[in-house]
């Protein structure tokens, strides 16, 4: 079944990528290791969204109810930076 | 395969169905990200306004028992998904042994959670439970207070996921469960427990790993 190959694949990666964060957190400081630790949960969210959660399945409706809210997450939170950072 | 998924009202085909029943989980799920995504928004506030402090009190925390938690749950998802392909070949006894491994490696991480708790309870460093307490200010207090609140609020998502997947194996193997007659069943819950994955998916990068 070369479904089973594709997920197995997916969780070597995900696996990986919890190495490369942990490694990523020894060797970054400040800024750059807030980003980097951000830029490699969201692609592990991305695997596990788009295989374990069907998402490649799945037409147009379904990818926009899920991807829409990050969407909103990533706006309410550009917000409440705005203002953070905006503070005299 | 549509021809044998149970075809409910007021559906006019198995496609149509399917993609209600994603659409319903998806949206339940949504409501999900926006109570997690105000724990998240305050972390990361907390951390702008603090930075040094921040990253002082994240380094007390157990990183490795984050890390080695974070595997299981990686892996519990793993399971989930392979569990979801075999109920829709209706492999149904190799779906719900799945589904009991990943309900175990639930247990798993629960069990590396409450002792990483205790150790930090031993440590002073737990709000609530610590007595006495012993932090060394109060951005600490602050990081430990949204530590046990967003720690606390996923394990109860973990907690019900567990439910969940048991409930769910123990029919399928009583057969009260056809598959793949039911299998948007399997889905629904598969997408709960991942969903509680990717949660600390960010959980784990935000608390353990700020330098």
């Amino acid at each position: 079944m070369s479904l089973v190959r594709t997920l197995s694949l997916v969780w070597a990666a995900l696996l990986g990528l919890l190495l490369l964060t942990l490694g990523a957190s020894f060797a970054l400081t400040g800024p750059a290791s807030l980003a980097a630790s951000l830029a490699i949960a969201v692609a592990k969210a991305a695997l596990i969204y788009w295989f374990f959660m069907h998402l490649r399945e799945e037409g147009g409706l379904v990818r926009l109810a899920a991807l829409g809210v990050a969407a909103w997450l990533v706006i309410f939170t550009l917000l409440t930076s705005a203002d953070y950072a905006m503070r005299p | 395969m549509s021809e044998r998924i149970e075809l409910h009202e007021p559906f006019s085909d198995a496609a149509q169905q399917h993609e209600a029943g994603m659409l319903g989980m998806y949206v339940f799920l949504g409501t999900e990200m926006m109570l997690f995504g105000g724990v998240f928004a305050v972390i990361f506030v907390t951390r702008a306004l603090h930075p040094a402090e921040f990253v002082a009190a994240s380094q007390k925390l157990h990183v490795f028992i984050g890390a080695l938690n974070t595997g299981v749950l990686l892996t519990s998802s793993f399971a989930v998904a392979l569990a979801v392909a075999f109920a829709r070949a209706a492999r149904a006894r190799l779906a719900a042994g799945l589904l009991v491994a990943a309900a175990g490696l639930g247990l798993v991480f629960l069990g590396l959670k409450a002792f990483e708790y205790t150790l930090e309870i031993h440590e002073g460093l737990l709000p609530l439970f610590s007595r006495p307490a012993n932090f060394s200010g109060p951005v600490e207090h602050l990081f430990m207070n949204l530590y046990l609140v967003a720690t606390s609020l996923h394990a109860i998502h973990m907690t019900i996921g567990v439910v969940l997947l048991t409930g769910l194996a123990w029919r399928i193997a009583r057969g009260g469960v056809p598959l793949p007659g039911r299998v948007a069943l399997v889905e629904n819950s598969g997408l709960y427990w991942h969903f509680v994955d990717v949660i600390w998916v960010f959980l784990y990068p935000a608390l353990y790993l700020a330098r």
